[in-house]
């Protein structure tokens, strides 16, 4: 059943995908009304089957690194799907959900070991630094996607190269808008992410912070995004410092949820 | 019954052409009573507008109605035929449809795709209207004008992208800054241009306007303009931070505005996107200032540029565009063919012996013990019956030959007898033999 239903929301995802793709070339305005759809409906699918997923396992379905990146690829879908409702940016789709398919279908090529939950991760706070992590995960994704757009944008501004890429693109001042409701959001998650993963460390390991591969490279992440909202309220950065900062985390993120492994093994 | 066109327009007519033969908007009333007084003419409509002046007419008789007008349109302005005559076009039919549809869809304007020459050509239909020289033709034929216009700028892009350097620069200071509720623009200079620039930016909802100049007192007159705000020239770069859009058209020859003042700017607005508009020749900003982080730099060659992009854009969805008319005319027409009285009269016939024959049908069918000559009686009794009802009003009809009320009076029997369905029937038949 969980099978089917992943093979449907892949489908839905795909198709959604390439229309998105396919909007930034074509002038029909059928395309991107279609793309919304067919991403809407993978989104419940995909809801669904995580739900049933959880009623099965008992547990929220964070656990194993099938289960991270199926969930990472669906806050992606729902947080786009929200900023696209709200600032009309159908160019984001093409940037933003070519990622999320790649995890998701990563995420069901994996082999799902049903496994009993480890008393190591029979914890609140291991509950909330999974979830928290992976929401600011996802803004932050989204913000990589607009600084990406943002600074096509404005190569085409400074070259006079009006394109029809070009006409798509949203104006610079809502990118940069979408840019810091992201960080917005995201960087308070991350910081009770952090926090709440070194309460739980502590609870199963003995103490707060190891400085093992993942928690150095999450410390990392959090001073770029640090520096990035201080240097955007504080000093004023804008455009494109604050663009290839932003894709920096966002590199920077990657490296730490797929290469970096926790100390604490289950 | 024909529908006539007769006119010119800024394609066959210089300004100085086309001024001696305006009508004034102030005074139509007299030009269009005489217009139908005219031999032949039985509606009118005049549409005089600055690039155009046409007038549209319906009559049965094609090149007499024409060549009266023609005259009619000398004449009332005091200048020779000779002088005038190179200059006009005329079209009826299929064709005078066919053009005053793409005039009202802005397909013959020097702009495609202007929005202005539909409220003019509905203006002038409102005018005729008012002093009842269009009748039932020329009413149905400028309402499906309009419609159809409606049409072409709905379903085709021919309206929608900026096609003079004041409207691109304000599409474009739109996709650096987004909404411009909250922009202020800055003129340096207060040239023409410049004057042309902003009022765009003010009718888009900008917040407001600054201007400088070296005399202050230009700069004043300017501001008030737009209850805007003057600042002196010495001041420039103290007070340009607060602008997000910049239009620069000094008179100056060297360079005004350079890439250190941006950048000192730029970081003063921290550095929120800042849109420059160089349109000064000798140019008044240095080029560089585009490579400066937070600033956008434009000429007029660049605008110039996007226009021209858009025009031809515009010719594509013009295309389109003739399509959508081309579908139109067809139905018009044929509308306008059903107005013919001998068909009309036809078809009431048929739709009388029709109803006739059901009910001798009828009857016979419930009359029992039915003598054999009672459906002879019968079918001259009702064919007596009929044809003395039909008398009058078709000889009424033929008679009343040509002038308006007859095409109201077809369309009125047409619609009351619903006798569309019956005319293709008869059509049809027709071809069978």
């Amino acid at each position: 059943m969980t099978h089917f239903f992943y093979i449907f929301t892949l489908a839905l995802y795909g198709t959604g995908t390439v229309l998105y793709l396919a909007s930034l070339v074509s002038s029909s305005e059928k395309i991107p009304v279609w793309a919304g759809r067919l991403l809407l409906s993978g989104c419940i699918t995909h809801l669904l089957s995580t739900i049933h997923l959880a009623v099965k396992i008992q547990h929220l379905p964070l656990t194993t690194l099938q289960e991270s990146l199926s969930l990472f690829s669906l806050v992606i879908m729902t947080g786009f799907i929200f900023f696209e409702r709200r600032y009309h940016v159908t160019a984001l789709g093409s940037f933003v959900t070519p990622v999320a398919l790649l995890m998701f279908g990563l995420s069901a090529a994996l082999h799902g070991e049903v496994r009993p939950l480890p008393p190591i991760l029979q914890s609140n706070w291991f509950w909330i630094h999974a979830l928290l992590a992976f929401i600011s995960y996802a803004a932050f994704t989204i913000a990589a996607g607009v600084a990406v757009m943002y600074l096509i944008q404005t190569y085409f501004l400074k070259k006079k190269h009006f394109s029809g890429l070009f006409q798509k693109l949203p104006p610079l001042g809502i990118m940069d808008d979408i840019s810091y409701r992201c960080l917005a959001i995201g960087f308070p998650l991350l910081t009770v992410a952090i926090i709440s993963g070194s309460i739980w460390s502590e609870k199963a390991m003995g103490s707060y912070w190891n400085w093992d591969p993942k928690q150095t490279w999450s410390l990392v992440t959090w001073l770029i995004y640090a520096a990035l909202l201080h240097g955007r309220l504080v000093i004023g950065w804008r455009g494109k410092r604050a663009a290839i900062l932003s894709i920096a985390g966002f590199v920077i993120l990657l490296v730490t949820f797929l290469g970096m492994k926790h100390s604490i093994r289950w | 019954m024909n529908i006539i066109v007769v006119g010119l327009s800024h394609k066959t007519a210089t300004v100085e052409i086309r001024e001696k033969v305006a009508f004034s908007p102030n005074q139509i009333e007299k030009p269009l009573k005489e217009l139908v007084s005219l031999d032949g003419i039985v509606e009118g409509i005049i549409a005089s507008t600055c690039n155009r002046v046409e007038i549209y007419a319906t009559t049965h008789d094609i090149a007499g109605g024409i060549a009266r007008i023609k005259r009619f349109m000398a004449d009332y302005h005091h200048i020779s035929l000779e002088e005038l005559e190179p200059h006009l076009y005329a079209y009826h039919s299929e064709s005078a449809i066919r053009h005053v549809f793409r005039v009202a869809s802005s397909l013959d304007s020097m702009i495609v795709g202007e929005p202005q020459i539909l409220g003019q050509i509905k203006t002038s239909y409102g005018y005729a209207a008012e002093y009842k020289t269009s009748g039932i033709i020329l009413n149905r034929f400028l309402h499906k004008a309009f419609s159809v216009a409606k049409r072409v700028r709905t379903e085709t892009k021919i309206a929608s992208s900026a096609v003079s350097v004041a409207f691109a620069a304000v599409e474009l200071a739109k996709k650096v800054l987004g909404d411009l509720s909250d922009k202020t623009v800055m003129l340096v200079g207060a040239g023409e241009m410049c004057e042309l620039a902003a009022k765009h930016f003010m009718n888009c909802g900008a917040k407001g306007v600054m201007v400088t100049n070296r005399t202050f007192e230009r700069a004043e007159k300017l501001a008030e303009e737009f209850a805007g705000e003057a600042v002196h020239f010495d001041e420039l770069f103290q007070q340009l931070h607060k602008a997000d859009i910049v239009l620069s058209s000094t008179g100056a020859p060297h360079i005004i505005i350079s890439p250190k003042e941006v950048e000192d700017v730029v970081k003063r607005r921290k550095f929120r996107p800042m849109f420059f508009i160089d349109i000064a020749v000798p140019r008044d900003i240095d080029q560089k200032v585009n490579d400066v982080d937070g600033a956008f730099l434009f000429t007029v060659d660049d605008l110039q540029e996007i226009v021209q992009a858009n025009l031809a854009q515009r010719n594509i969805e013009a295309t389109k565009a003739e399509e959508i008319i081309d579908q139109e005319i067809g139905q018009f027409h044929k509308w306008l063919s059903t107005l013919d009285v001998t068909p009309t009269i036809v078809a009431m016939r048929s739709r009388f012996e029709e109803i006739r024959r059901s009910e001798i049908e009828r009857a016979a069918s419930n009359w029992k013990d039915m003598p054999p000559d009672a459906e002879k009686r019968m079918d001259a009794l009702t064919i007596g019956f009929m044809n003395k009802l039909l008398h009058p009003p078709t000889t009424a009809l033929k008679k009343a030959g040509q002038g308006g009320r007859v095409d109201l009076y077809v369309d009125a029997l047409r619609q009351l007898f619903d006798l569309e369905a019956v005319q293709e029937e008869n059509e049809e038949l027709e071809l069978e033999e």
